[in-house]
């Protein structure tokens, strides 16, 4: 009746886990009681879990982003206090399964549900306002992806009180993936939540591409998109082109586990080495799906706080189109020691050290942009040019680990680690943090505490830079990654700094979330406020809207003929102009299909994991059954009245007088739509 | 220079109204659903390369040359491509407007994919009773899994096929149903070269 699952299912006799899941069933609790306190549930779930709306959806990306880095940065410190404890005989405080689990649940954790939410809500939030547009090309998909994503977050967090999660690494591969040597469900809800939370992601790969192709405002070229919707739609790019592979490789590996298959198994004829071929042809086009959107931000910095345009806007489309191609073509050098020969580690060698060409033209992009300009040392300004360094640093690490020499040393050791982490952190997540500096004032209408946040940065990077350079250097002294106990006394001063750097970046998470409760407490002081909408002076069209944006983001569809329209707009003096009248504006319907279709197939892959079959077929045929009532309804969405529009465009008009945007006496203009 | 407030002649203004935006979204549906086809291509390339690489490991059971009947799987790779005609036939009619003759087209359709699938589902159970099934070697998991994919999705073109029949036959030929039909015609059409795929590369390659 309830396949494996048993009493036994929950790790009573773990006092770590039982405490962590005490404290998440208190927190959660007291969420609950809250929500209900207020009478927020109808709110909630009206105005936001069944919203359609991309900058809603966004911001709900975003949060699920933030609880997830702690997640995984608890993970973190847990394995660092680990490594500094069990030293010289020790066994510190984690047990080998125990430890396993968090290695592999932190790489999972950062990468799928930290890094690809942050980026992905980013996205939902400014790519549509960038390009003009009032919503996405489909806005049911894409609440759809947000709640494929939410699936998986569950299933992750649940394996933590549910029986177990994977002790394979995050790249979980066979034989020891296998059934024979995992038999416990940990792998499975690794299958599982990557699989729904996958599906998500090339939907919402689709959803971006068909947006930015289909429904730029009338004006504006391809070539003439905002550097982030560039970088974005490379990513997505990545992402449908990237992503079918891991459903395809999770799919496999499931068919080997479910059904005896051998695909990738050691006997009777499987082939192991196919699934690491397959995930990295998957996961190397995923860590620049991760990097292009951060790259993008920096740019969108960069150009708006030294008062520039971008130095050479072309050069950086092409640059990030360039990456995206190679990214596709260097999968190997993850894994130079199986052995593939001299001549075809050469060439993985040589195409990955190309990448550092493209990255290059980026980087003096940046330099140039800033040269002659007057640039503002705001907090995103900091993480950039933080980011610079530390990307400069890691990508010359990252250089020096394509010689495939150099990588029979270097593999499976801390280096690699420090590596990844150098350039993720350093690229990706300082890129998210500023974006969220940089794009916070366009969701809410106030603007972040920058004191708390240059604190925040001040933390992280030295943190980062204490916590990493060690394991470099213990990497060269020859420790390999995954270890949870050792007994090297030359490594412990080492252990302990990295530790203390960890311990340092924790300090930087707390300046965030100060951060985030002091603005929130001062959003009502006038030097805060920023809800005409353009608190940055800057270039691009998600700008001259108001902050937060009307739900259907511009009025009139704005007109975009260069690089920098509402710069160019803002010098002309024609920026903020009202028009003589409104139109209707057709808009979709709020529906509850995403949020069900989400809980339904959370319930599916919680029943795969368990072995409930009956459970799994009848919230299978659920699923399918509710989207074709669904489909069934054809719901047309609505046109937003004129007297509406008025109205919201009115008080924006007002918030402009006051900022001294606009005279009060401005007149409205014709527009060419009644010309025509 | 540049006038933020300009809005030349979008297909959302008031003048065109609410049938113009069926036209245009249907349009970005069907777009929408080739960028999904092209994902779904890349499924099925991953597979094809897995099943190359373990077409040989037979581990000591059968090979593809011992298994594969080639007339029968010429007889399901017929029904397959006419189905594709007959669809095409469903589309022509739905361009004139044709009810009738759309449910019937799609009715000849469904019949005939139904066709393969049954002769898909023969051949996989001829081949487990007499022992050969996915577990029996690498090369088997491979040929099971690339197949039956391929089934898959034509099973599910089949339910979605039967839902549409069910929806032109209660709402007509709707400006929605034309756009569902033209999708589903998408798909059907790329299953086929999937097919064409699978029969070169699976039998015709594994019996030569």
């Amino acid at each position: 009746m309830l396949g494996k699952l048993s009493w036994e299912a929950i790790p009573f006799h773990e006092p770590i886990v039982m405490v962590t899941l005490a404290i998440i069933a208190l927190g959660g609790l007291a969420l609950f009681a809250g929500i209900t306190y207020f009478k927020k549930w109808t709110y909630l779930w009206t105005e936001w879990l069944t919203s359609v709306d991309h900058k809603k959806i966004g911001v709900m990306y975003i949060i699920v982003a933030m609880v997830m880095l702690l997640r995984g940065f608890a993970d973190a410190i847990m394995m660092r206090t680990q490594l500094a404890m069990a030293t010289e005989g020790s066994p510190g405080y984690l047990p080998p399964e125990h430890y396993d689990q968090i290695f592999t649940a932190h790489g999972v954790i950062m990468i799928i549900f930290m890094a690809m939410p942050f980026f992905t809500g980013l996205m939902n939030l400014a790519v549509p306002l960038q390009i003009g547009a009032r919503d996405v090309a489909y806005p049911f998909l894409n609440s759809l992806s947000f709640w494929l994503l939410v699936s998986g977050v569950v299933l992750i967090n649940v394996s933590l009180g549910v029986g177990e999660f994977a002790k394979t690494g995050w790249v979980a591969y066979p034989p020891l993936s296998g059934l024979q040597y995992s038999p416990g469900v940990g792998v499975d809800y690794y299958i599982w939540a990557l699989q729904l939370s996958g599906l998500g992601t090339t939907l919402t790969g689709v959803n971006f591409l068909a947006t930015v192709l289909k429904m730029r405002t009338p004006g504006m070229k391809l070539m003439d998109m905002p550097i982030f919707t560039w970088t974005c739609t490379w990513a997505n790019v990545l992402i449908v082109a990237s992503f079918p592979i891991l459903t395809a490789t999770l799919a496999l590996l499931t068919l080997d586990r479910y059904m005896d298959f051998h695909i990738f198994t050691n006997e009777l004829g499987g082939n192991p080495m196919m699934y690491v071929n397959l995930f990295w042809a998957w996961g190397h086009p995923e860590v620049y799906i991760l990097i292009l959107p951060a790259f993008g931000i920096f740019s969108e910095v960069i150009s708006t706080f030294s008062g520039k345009k971008l130095f050479g806007h072309h050069s950086m489309i092409y640059a990030s189109g360039a990456i995206s191609v190679l990214g596709f073509m260097v999968w190997l050098h993850h894994f130079f020691t199986m052995g593939s020969g001299a001549s075809v580690n050469a060439f993985f060698g040589l195409a990955t050290m190309l990448i550092s060409i493209p990255t290059g033209v980026k980087l003096f992009n940046w330099l140039f942009t800033i040269y002659q300009g007057r640039l503002r040392f705001t907090s995103h300004v900091l993480w950039t040019l933080g980011f610079m360094v530390t990307f400069a640093i890691g990508g010359m690490t990252g250089v020096l680990l394509a010689i495939p020499g150099a990588d029979f040393v270097l593999h499976n050791s801390l280096f690699v680690i420090a590596h990844f982490h150098n350039v993720i952190i350093g690229g990706a997540v300082f890129g998210y943090i500023a974006g969220f500096a940089f794009y916070f004032p366009k969701a809410f209408g106030f603007k972040l505490h920058e004191g708390w946040g240059k604190a925040a940065f001040w933390f992280w990077i030295s943190g980062f830079f204490v916590a990493f350079m060690p394991l470099y250097a213990l990497g060269f002294m020859g420790m390999t990654r995954r270890l949870n106990a050792t007994t090297n006394p030359e490594w412990v001063p080492y252990l302990y700094v990295a530790m203390f750097g960890a311990v340092m970046i924790a300090v930087g998470i707390a300046c965030q979330l100060i951060q985030l409760y002091v603005s929130v407490r001062d959003r009502k002081k006038p030097e805060n406020m920023c809800e005409h909408g353009d608190p940055w002076n800057a270039h691009t069209l998600e700008w001259s809207t108001s902050s937060p944006p009307p739900f259907y983001n511009f009025a009139v569809l704005p007109k975009a003929e260069t690089i920098d329209p509402f710069t160019e707009a803002k010098e002309a003096g024609t920026a903020y102009q009202v028009p003589a009248k409104y139109e209707p504006i057709h808009m979709p319907n709020n529906t509850a299909t995403g949020v069900v279709m989400g809980a339904l197939l959370t319930v599916f892959g919680f029943a795969m994991i368990w072995h409930i079959w009956w459970l799994a077929i009848v919230s299978l045929v659920g699923t399918v059954a509710y989207f074709v009532i669904h489909a069934a309804r054809d719901d047309q969405g609505y046109m937003v009245p004129v007297d509406v529009i008025e109205r919201i465009e009115a008080e924006q008009h007002k918030r402009l007088v006051a900022a001294g945007k606009v005279p009060a006496t401005a007149t409205r203009v014709e527009t060419s739509l009644e010309q025509a | 220079m540049s006038n933020l407030v300009t809005n030349v002649g979008h297909a959302h203004g008031h003048d065109h109204g609410h049938d113009d935006h069926h036209h245009d979204s249907g349009e970005m549906t069907v777009f929408g659903f080739w960028l999904y086809l092209m994902t779904d291509c890349i499924l099925f390339a991953s597979i094809f390369a897995v099943y190359a690489v373990l077409v040989n490991n037979v581990a000591g059971g059968p090979s593809g040359h011992e298994i594969f009947e080639l007339p029968y799987v010429l007889g399901e790779t017929a029904l397959l491509l006419f189905s594709s005609i007959t669809y095409g036939f469903a589309m022509l009619a739905l361009f004139k407007g044709k009810k009738t003759q759309v449910l019937g087209w799609l009715a000849m359709t469904f019949l005939l994919g139904a066709g393969f699938i049954a002769m898909e589902i023969n051949e996989f159970h001829i081949l487990i009773a007499e022992g050969y099934g996915p577990s029996r070697s690498g090369f088997l998991s491979g040929f099971f899994t690339l197949v039956g994919t391929h089934g898959l999705h034509v099973t599910s073109g089949l339910i979605w096929m039967a839902i549409m029949m069910y929806q032109v036959q209660k709402n007509g030929l709707t400006a929605t149903n034309k756009t569902r039909l033209s999708c589903l015609s998408l798909f059907w059409h790329f299953l086929d070269v999937v097919w064409i795929c699978v029969f070169t590369v699976v039998y015709l390659m594994g019996t030569l």
